[in-house]
């Protein structure tokens, strides 16, 4: 058994982490925070240099084919220095969309693009409050165009093709639409996150090509959904992990009444709940990790379980992370919002927890009644 | 990644599991599978002698603490050796909790700091069963604070001799022998007057008395040292070196891997998908569903660490300490679940009759057990501490009596 990444994995995971502490630290994170860019660039083209956009996209379709595996440590890595890039949006999801449904044709024609980071790729879901169900969704295709009302997009504001889900019948179907195109007008959005960019999209007739079978989307985005999922649970712990680092860096430097405040039972014992809910999520990513490295049937429920555990270990290790730093916590000049903002993003981006945990519960069930 | 055995994992793998195909009390196996939480207690035999017979039988073949060296009674075995058969024995290692405390602590503290002599008198009968062992640690003083213990024992020629009175000692009535922490010197600091020992329990002057515990049941006891002589060759480690050698002790109920911390999950699954709530299984009820996609996750995250941890033994390294959040997570994780399970069964969560209850009374001897889960062996707030601490380099707890002479130490409000 070896539930570990290997020792060229673990490496690439300390190259990751060199370089995002260099390309992206904290400062390079407010550019974005305070709307003085819409993403960073830099981190972009120096991902797509080393190859890290295109980890998981065949060598055939420009992508450097290594695996999963090696997206995961570099997740991790992104995750814990928030770097202000459309990663999840171009890669977890719109590239995963089209490796699961795109034609030959559409595979040659978007990812390399999408792995060489020349083109931003996004996945139009969402409409309005509330799960994103085949019932929620308006947009509808008739006569190759589209028309409807995307919010929030991930990324909106930045991509240069949208894959839409649409109406069709009681299911949905799948479309690449190019942003830049007839028809489509967008608007960014505030969010609770500036760090990453999001938009409505309004789609009025808007050309539209079709991505896999008709009415086969909602299984597509099922089973994308678990990919990306994983991917983001690793984001999660990243995140995680440097807020706990933050938080037990700062109990051992403050002091209060005379002590150090990690002293303190109340603290200490804060801490080590963050801990404990950090390494049973860590565990939960590993699994997920090799189920979506293997392809294994044991895909869906692993990926439910790895989001359930990071979201909520995410959450946790920010919100304590706060309340640790007291009044310095809640200050714009601390680094604390950041984490707090991106844990509380990451929890709703994929779909909310109580959606993942719907999931893992019918996971559950498929497989006591197989 | 993978979950494969390596070759010769997967040869001892079918050792072990050929030889339980053969050996193994099939006769015994549903009632183990169906057996409520907390003492073993089985129908058709008496547990105790089950107990003994399946490890006696394990011994002879040399599967008993197969991790231990062949001379004291194991098989030499590696520490993933020792997982994989945790693995396949599954539910028959049920009959072995009665040693759990000899085989997991006591023998290990033997190994480290007894004689040849004794080892090779000691270990080999603890590994059959035909001795069991009991941990004289907690006092009436301090549990959380053992090093505040204050029974005590004085040098007399080559013997010492001990009063006082020791606390919550689980099997101490089943025991042949005990590991017993005393104050040898109450003029130093508390940790530095400490001195270890094991002793027959069947010495004169020794007294077991049950205690009768909040469920019930009598698994623990209260044991009473008047004038009890203990030989001086019954010393493990020098005078004053007790709490060194306790942590010997306190460092292999973490170590002791593999066998997996239990939590109640798939049965509270099971249970969820069978009982109704408004003419639909409780399974469909959204708040039941969050709870039970939390508690997967927490299961799953304690069967994935542990995954983690077989993985740095099959390399040959040592598990991270992320090993050490078990039962932590399992304790309240466990009581949680009986809560819920008895709110989804109304009026009627209060049975425990095992004929008349839902799940035989399965989450109602649950209830009742789990508290003990959160205290035994290191209460909640003490594994708090030591993770904040030995993981995440946290001060240590301010404390009252550093520094201070044992018999200098306050003792109560006021
Ligand atoms: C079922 C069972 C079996 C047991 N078997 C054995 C056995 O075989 N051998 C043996 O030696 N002992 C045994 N014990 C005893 C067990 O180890 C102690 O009960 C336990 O360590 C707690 O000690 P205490 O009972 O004295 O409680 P205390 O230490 O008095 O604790 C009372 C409360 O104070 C809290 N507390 C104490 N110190 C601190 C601190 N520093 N910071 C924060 N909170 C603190 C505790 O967490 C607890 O909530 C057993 C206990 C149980 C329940």
């Amino acid at each position: 058994m070896n539930l570990d990444f290997s020792e060229d994995q673990k490496q690439l995971k300390d190259q990751a982490r060199r370089f995002f502490a260099d390309k992206s630290p904290p400062a390079a994170v407010r550019v974005v925070l305070e709307g003085q860019a819409r993403f960073d660039q830099a981190v972009w083209r120096g991902m797509a240099e080393l190859g890290w956009l295109g980890t998981a996209i065949p060598e055939e379709y420009g992508g450097l084919g290594i695996g999963h595996l090696e997206q995961c440590v570099i997740a991790e890595e992104l995750g814990r220095s928030l770097a202000a890039v459309p990663v999840s949006s171009s890669i977890y999801l719109a590239a995963e969309l089209l490796m699961a449904a795109g034609s030959e044709a559409q595979k040659r024609r978007y990812l390399p693009k999408l792995a060489s980071g020349e083109k931003i790729g996004t996945f139009a879901y969402a409409e309005r409050a509330g799960a994103v169900t085949p019932r929620s969704i308006e947009t509808q295709v008739t006569g190759g165009v589209l028309t409807g009302t995307k919010t929030p997009v991930p990324d909106g504001g930045i991509a240069d093709f949208a894959i839409v889900a649409a109406r069709a019948g009681d299911g949905l179907s799948l479309h690449v639409v190019d942003l830049a195109g007839p028809g489509v007008t967008r608007e960014t959005v505030t969010t609770i996150d500036p760090t990453r960019d999001h938009a409505t999209i309004r789609f009025e007739s808007a050309p539209a090509e079709p991505l896999g079978a008709a009415r086969e989307g909602d299984g597509i985005i099922g089973e994308v959904l678990n990919r990306a999922a994983v991917l983001t649970a690793f984001e999660q712990l990243g995140g995680a992990d440097r807020a706990l680092e933050m938080a037990r860096d700062y109990a051992l430097e403050r002091f209060a009444f005379g002590r150090q405040i990690g002293s303190f039972q109340a603290i200490k014992h804060m801490l080590a709940d963050m801990y404990v809910a950090g390494a049973l999520a860590r565990s939960n990513a590993y699994w997920a990790a090799w189920a979506l490295s293997t392809n294994d049937a044991e895909l869906a429920e692993a990926a439910a379980t790895a989001r359930v555990s990071a979201t909520q270990a995410f959450q946790l290790c920010a919100k304590n992370n706060i309340q640790v730093h007291g009044g310095m916590g809640f200050t714009w000049q601390f680094d604390c919002h950041l984490y707090y903002r991106r844990s509380n993003l990451l929890a709703l981006s994929l779909g909310s927890l109580s959606n993942w945990e719907d999931r893992l519960v019918d996971s559950l069930l498929n497989k006591n009644a197989a | 990644m993978n979950f494969d055995d390596s070759a010769e994992e997967a040869t001892f793998r079918q050792t072990a599991r050929g030889w339980l195909e053969a050996n193994a009390p099939k006769h015994l196996r549903q009632e183990l599978e169906e057996a409520p939480f907390g003492r073993l207690q089985l129908k058709s035999v008496d547990a105790t002698q089950a107990s003994r017979a399946w490890q006696m039988q394990k011994y002879e073949s040399k599967w008993a603490c197969l991790h231990w060296p062949v001379e004291y009674g194991g098989r030499g075995a590696t520490p993933i050796e020792r997982v994989i058969w945790q693995q396949e024995e599954g539910v028959y290692g049920k009959l072995s909790a009665l040693f759990g405390i000899g085989h997991g602590m006591c023998g290990p503290t033997v190994m480290a700091w007894a004689s040849e002599e004794q080892k090779r008198r000691l270990l080999p009968k603890l590994a059959a069963g035909e001795e069991n062992w009991c941990q004289l640690f907690s006092e009436p003083s301090g549990g959380s604070d053992v090093a505040g213990l204050r029974t005590r024992a004085e040098r007399d020629g080559d013997d010492w001799i001990v009063n006082g009175q020791k606390i919550w000692t689980s099997v101490a009535h089943l025991a042949d022998w005990g590991l017993l922490i005393l104050r040898t010197d109450p003029n130093v600091p508390k940790h530095a007057g400490l001195t270890m020992f094991f002793l027959d329990m069947k010495s004169p002057g020794v007294e077991i008395r049950p205690i009768k515990q909040a469920n019930g049941q009598s698994d623990f006891n209260e044991v009473f040292f008047t004038d009890v002589r203990i030989p001086d060759s019954q010393r493990l480690g020098a005078v004053g070196q007790g709490w060194k050698v306790s942590l010997t002790t306190l460092m292999n109920e973490r170590a002791s891997i593999g066998a997996r911390a239990v939590t109640g999950f798939p049965e509270m699954l099971d249970f969820c998908a069978r009982i109704e709530i408004d003419d639909r299984p409780a399974v469909q009820d959204r708040a039941v569903r969050s709870k039970l996609a939390t508690w997967a996750a927490r299961a799953s995250g304690l069967k994935y660490t542990s995954y983690r941890a077989i993985s740095a033994l099959s390399k040959g390294e040592l598990p991270g300490p992320e090993n050490s959040i078990g039962k932590l997570v399992s304790g309240s994780m466990l009581q949680e679940i009986a809560m819920a399970a008895l709110d989804l069964q109304g009026e009627a969560g209060i049975l425990a009759d095992p004929a008349l209850a839902e799940a035989a009374g399965r989450f109602q001897a649950v209830l009742l057990r789990s508290p003990a889960v959160r205290i035994e062996g290191g209460t909640d707030e003490i594994l708090r501490n030591i993770i904040a601490e030995r993981v995440l380099g946290l001060p240590a707890d301010i404390r009252a009596d550093k520094g201070m002479a044992f018999n200098q130490i306050p003792t109560k409000a006021g």
